[in-house]
C-alpha cells in the first residue's frame, strides 16, 4: 500500500506545467478561441515532444508507455492551462488502439505518440464528439460495434458551445467492417468512457485550483473599506469552502486512476465518484471565484469566465453528472454494479 | 503507487478480525460519561491491551505494537467492523501520546506513555476556559513558578470525561507578563492535588462526564511541564494537529456509519415506509464522501511514512469528516419518520438504534477540537495565502 505519487511522476507533472506555463498562457488561450478550429497542429506537434498525447502509447510504438496514474497528474496540468487541444479523446483512443491492436494500432499510435495523429471518441453518454473536425481518426459505435472511422469518411456537422475552446460535433459515417463487435465492442466501449470521464474529472482538478487561484489573488489585491477584501472571513470562508471540496475530490480522482489503469472491479463506480467529485468542485469553484471576483469577473476581458466555462464543459462530458449519479447510487444504494469500500469491510453491507 | 495490501497487512488484518471476534463485548456497553460505563471501558482497554491492540502504532516498549501507521488504519477498520467500545482514553492515546512521543523526555515518556497505552490513567484535556474558546491565545489560568514546582490559579473547562479522568493535559500561562500565544507552557496535572475543585457539567444528552477545573494555589512539580517553558503553544498546536487530522477520527468510523445509513435506507424502503424523493442519491453521496476521508487520509498516512509532515491541512479534515457526520445522521433520522425523536427505551422504538444518540454526539463535531469556523480560517490564511487583516 503506497498511495502517493513517485518522485518520477511529479517531475513529469512538473514538466508539463512548466511548458503550458510558457506556451500556453490565457492570451494564447483566448486566440485559439477565435481561430476556425480552434486547434493548433504546430503546438500538438510540441506537446508530442514534451510525451504528453503518447503518455497511454505502449513504448514499442513511440509511446511513453504509462498508465493513469501518470495521465491524470499532466491532465490537472492541461486543465489548470484551459488547454482546448484533443488530449482527452486522444488518450482515450490510444488506449482503444492499445487494447485493439493489430494493424489498426501499429498504423496509428506511432502517429499519436509523435503528434502526427488526433483521435475522437464518440460514446454513450453523449450524441456529440469533441474534436471531430481535425481527428484523423474517430472511434464510433453503431448498433452495438465500435468503428474506427478514418477522418475522410466521416460527415461532421458544428453544433456550438458557449465554452469557447469546446469543439462539439453530430457526425454521420460510412458504415464498414467495425474494429470490434459483440461483448468486446462493448467492453471497449464502457472502459473508453470510464477513462474519458476520469480524464476529464483529472483536467477539472486543475480547473478548479486555477479558480480558486484567481480568486485568491484578486482577493488579496482588491481593496475595499481601506482593506484587501480577502481580510473578510465571508470571503475567506467561502474559499476554504471550495478548497475543501477540491482536495477530497482529488483523492477520489488518483483513486479511480488506479482503477482504470487496474481495470478493478468497481471501475465504473470509482470513476463516477471522481467524475462527480472534481466536476462538483469545479463548478463551485467557478462560482466562487465569479462571487469574489464581483462584477470585474462577469466581464469577458476578464479570465474567470474562461476556466468557468471550462468547468461547464468537463462536467458535461463522457457522461453528464445525471449519469454519473445514476451509477453510483446503482452501485450503492441498489448494488446492481459493484462498489466496495477502500479497506473497510463491514459485517452486514 | 500501489492501492493493495500486502501479505503482511493482510496477515495483520486477519490476527486483528479474529481477536475482536473472539473478545468484543456482545452488548453494548453503557456510555462513558456515567462513572459505570467509565470503568467498563476501562477494563475493555485492559483487555485491548492484555490482546496487544490497544495502542497499535506505538512502540513496544510504551505498550504499543510497534506498527506503522498502514497497520494502524487496518487495525480501525477492523475495530469498527466489531462495533468495539469507543475509545474512553481517546484523548490520552491520541492527542497527548503522540506529543508525548514528540515532546517528551525519556523519563516522561517512561512515566506516562504505558499507563496511558493501558488506560490506568485516563486523561482530558484543559484548554478552554471561560475567556478563551475560539481564542485560545487568550488563556489566563496562570503557573508561577516556585522552587521546583508550578503553583496553579485559575479555571479550565470543557474537560471531556474531566468528571472521571486521572489526569489533565493542558496549556497555562508560566510567564505572567506574557501576552497572547508567548509565555504559555504545556503540563501535565494530577487531577487529584489539593486545591483541586471539578464540577461537572450536565451536556445536551444529560449526562455529566464533562467538567470545568477550578485551581487554587495547586502545586504541581517542575517536571510536569511537557516541551520548553514559555513556547507551549507550539506543543499545543502539534497536539491540536493530531486532533484535527489523523489520529482522533479514524476513516473507518464514517465508513461504518455511511454503511449503516445505506442499509437503514434499504430496509426504510423495504418496509414501504415513506422515503423523500431524492433520499437514495443523498444517501449515496455520504457513502462517497466517507470514501473520499478513508482516500484521503491512506494519501496522508503514505505522505507521512514517505517523511512528509502534517499542518495546516489538518484543518481540511476536520471540516469534511465533523459536517459529514452530523450529514449522514441527519439521515438517518430523516428515514426513521415519527420515531426519530423517541428514545431507545420507548414501547414503539423498534430498531431506531442509536441514531438519536449518534446526531447529538455528532453536533458537537463543528465545534470541538476548534471550531469549523476558526478552521475556515486557517485554510484560508494558511493554506490559500489571504491576508489575516
Amino acid at each position: 500500500m503506497d498511495f502517493d505519487f513517485s518522485e518520477d511522476q511529479r517531475l513529469l507533472q512538473q514538466a508539463v506545467r512548466d511548458f503550458l506555463e510558457g506556451e500556453c498562457p490565457p492570451e494564447w488561450v483566448r486566440a485559439q478561441w477565435q481561430t476556425d478550429t480552434g486547434r493548433d497542429p504546430a503546438f500538438w506537434k510540441r506537446l508530442a515532444e514534451v510525451g504528453v498525447p503518447g503518455l497511454l502509447v505502449p513504448e514499442a510504438h513511440g509511446g511513453l508507455g504509462l498508465d493513469e496514474t501518470d495521465l491524470v497528474l499532466l491532465l490537472e496540468e492541461t486543465g489548470r492551462a484551459a488547454l482546448a487541444e484533443p488530449v482527452v479523446a486522444t488518450s482515450v483512443g490510444a488506449a482503444l488502439l492499445r487494447e485493439i491492436d493489430g494493424p489498426l494500432a501499429a498504423t496509428w499510435l506511432p502517429k499519436v505518440a509523435s503528434g502526427d495523429a488526433r483521435l475522437a471518441v464518440g460514446h454513450a453518454g453523449s450524441p456529440f464528439v469533441a474534436d471531430a473536425h481535425v481527428a484523423d481518426l474517430l472511434f464510433l459505435s453503431h448498433e452495438g460495434a465500435l468503428h474506427a472511422v478514418p477522418a475522410e469518411r466521416a460527415r461532421v456537422e458544428a453544433q456550438p458551445s458557449i465554452d469557447g475552446g469546446q469543439r462539439l460535433f453530430l457526425v454521420g459515417f460510412d458504415v464498414g467492417e467495425p474494429a470490434a463487435d459483440g461483448d468486446l465492442a462493448r467492453a471497449l466501449q464502457d472502459a473508453a468512457l470510464d477513462r474519458g470521464a476520469l480524464c476529464c474529472a483529472a483536467e477539472a482538478l486543475g480547473v478548479a485550483d486555477r479558480l480558486i487561484a484567481l480568486a485568491v489573488d484578486y482577493a488579496g489585491q482588491r481593496k475595499q473599506f481601506g482593506v484587501a477584501i480577502g481580510s473578510f472571513q465571508a470571503v475567506k470562508h467561502m474559499l476554504a469552502d471550495v478548497k475543501v471540496e477540491l482536495e477530497y475530490a482529488r483523492s477520489h480522482v488518483h483513486r479511480a486512476a488506479w482503477s482504470v489503469a487496474h481495470a478493478a472491479a468497481t471501475r465504473a463506480v470509482d470513476v463516477s465518484m471522481a467524475k462527480l467529485a472534481a466536476c462538483d468542485a469545479a463548478r463551485a469553484a467557478a462560482r466562487v471565484s465569479l462571487q469574489v471576483h464581483g462584477a470585474i469577473g462577469y466581464t469577458y476581458e476578464q479570465d474567470v469566465h474562461v476556466w468557468m466555462k471550462r468547468a461547464w464543459s468537463l462536467d458535461l462530458a463522457f457522461g453528464d453528472s445525471v449519469f454519473h449519479r445514476a451509477r453510483l447510487c446503482a452501485g450503492v444504494v441498489d448494488r446492481t454494479i459493484p462498489a466496495a469500500p477502500f479497506g473497510f469491510e463491514p459485517v452486514n453491507p | 503507487m500501489d492501492l493493495t495490501f500486502s501479505a503482511e497487512q493482510e496477515a495483520f488484518r486477519k490476527e486483528a478480525r479474529a481477536w475482536l471476534e473472539a473478545n468484543v463485548p456482545s452488548e453494548p456497553l453503557a456510555s462513558f460519561d456515567t462513572k459505570a460505563g467509565f470503568e467498563a471501558h476501562r477494563a475493555w482497554e485492559r483487555k485491548l491491551h492484555a490482546g496487544g491492540f490497544a495502542m497499535v502504532p506505538w512502540p513496544v516498549e510504551y505498550g504499543g505494537r510497534g506498527s506503522d501507521l498502514l497497520e494502524w488504519l487496518v487495525f480501525e477498520e477492523e475495530y469498527w467492523r466489531a462495533g468495539a467500545p469507543g475509545r474512553v482514553n481517546q484523548n490520552g492515546i491520541f492527542l497527548l501520546g503522540p506529543t508525548i512521543m514528540e515532546y517528551g523526555t525519556p523519563e516522561q515518556k517512561a512515566r506516562f506513555l504505558p499507563k496511558m497505552a493501558s488506560s490506568d490513567e485516563v486523561w482530558c484535556q484543559g484548554w478552554s476556559e471561560p475567556n478563551a474558546g475560539s481564542d485560545m491565545a487568550a488563556i489566563q489560568t496562570t503557573a508561577v513558578r516556585d522552587g521546583d514546582h508550578f503553583m496553579i490559579n485559575g479555571q479550565k473547562t470543557w474537560a471531556s470525561r474531566g468528571a472521571f479522568a486521572h489526569w489533565l493535559f493542558g496549556l497555562f500561562r508560566t510567564d505572567p507578563e506574557s501576552h497572547r500565544h508567548h509565555g504559555l507552557s504545556f503540563i501535565l496535572v494530577p487531577m487529584d492535588l489539593p486545591g483541586m475543585t471539578v464540577r461537572p457539567i450536565q451536556k445536551i444528552n444529560g449526562k455529566a462526564a464533562f467538567a470545568e477545573v477550578f485551581f487554587d494555589d495547586v502545586r504541581v512539580p517542575a517536571e510536569n511541564r511537557l516541551g520548553p517553558e514559555g513556547e507551549g503553544w507550539g506543543v499545543a498546536m502539534a497536539t491540536a494537529g493530531f486532533e484535527r487530522g489523523l489520529m482522533l477520527r479514524s476513516p473507518a468510523r464514517f465508513q461504518a456509519t455511511a454503511n449503516r445509513l445505506v442499509r437503514l435506507h434499504r430496509e426504510t424502503v423495504e418496509r414501504g415506509a415513506p422515503v423523500a424523493p431524492g433520499m437514495r442519491e443523498r444517501v449515496a453521496r455520504c457513502w462517497m464522501d466517507a470514501e473520499a476521508y478513508t482516500l484521503n487520509t491512506y494519501q496522508t498516512v503514505s505522505k507521512l511514512l514517505a517523511g512528509g509532515k502534517i499542518g495546516a491541512e489538518a484543518s481540511l479534515n476536520k471540516i469534511f469528516w465533523s459536517e459529514l457526520d452530523v450529514r449522514m445522521h441527519e439521515l438517518a433520522l430523516e428515514l426513521l419518520g415519527p420515531r426519530a425523536e423517541l428514545l431507545p427505551g420507548a414501547p414503539a422504538a423498534g430498531d431506531v438504534g442509536d441514531w438519536l444518540d449518534g446526531y447529538v454526539f455528532a453536533l458537537s463535531g463543528p465545534i470541538y477540537a476548534g471550531t469549523n469556523q476558526i478552521q475556515r480560517n486557517i485554510i484560508a490564511e494558511r493554506i490559500l495565502g489571504l491576508p489575516r487583516k
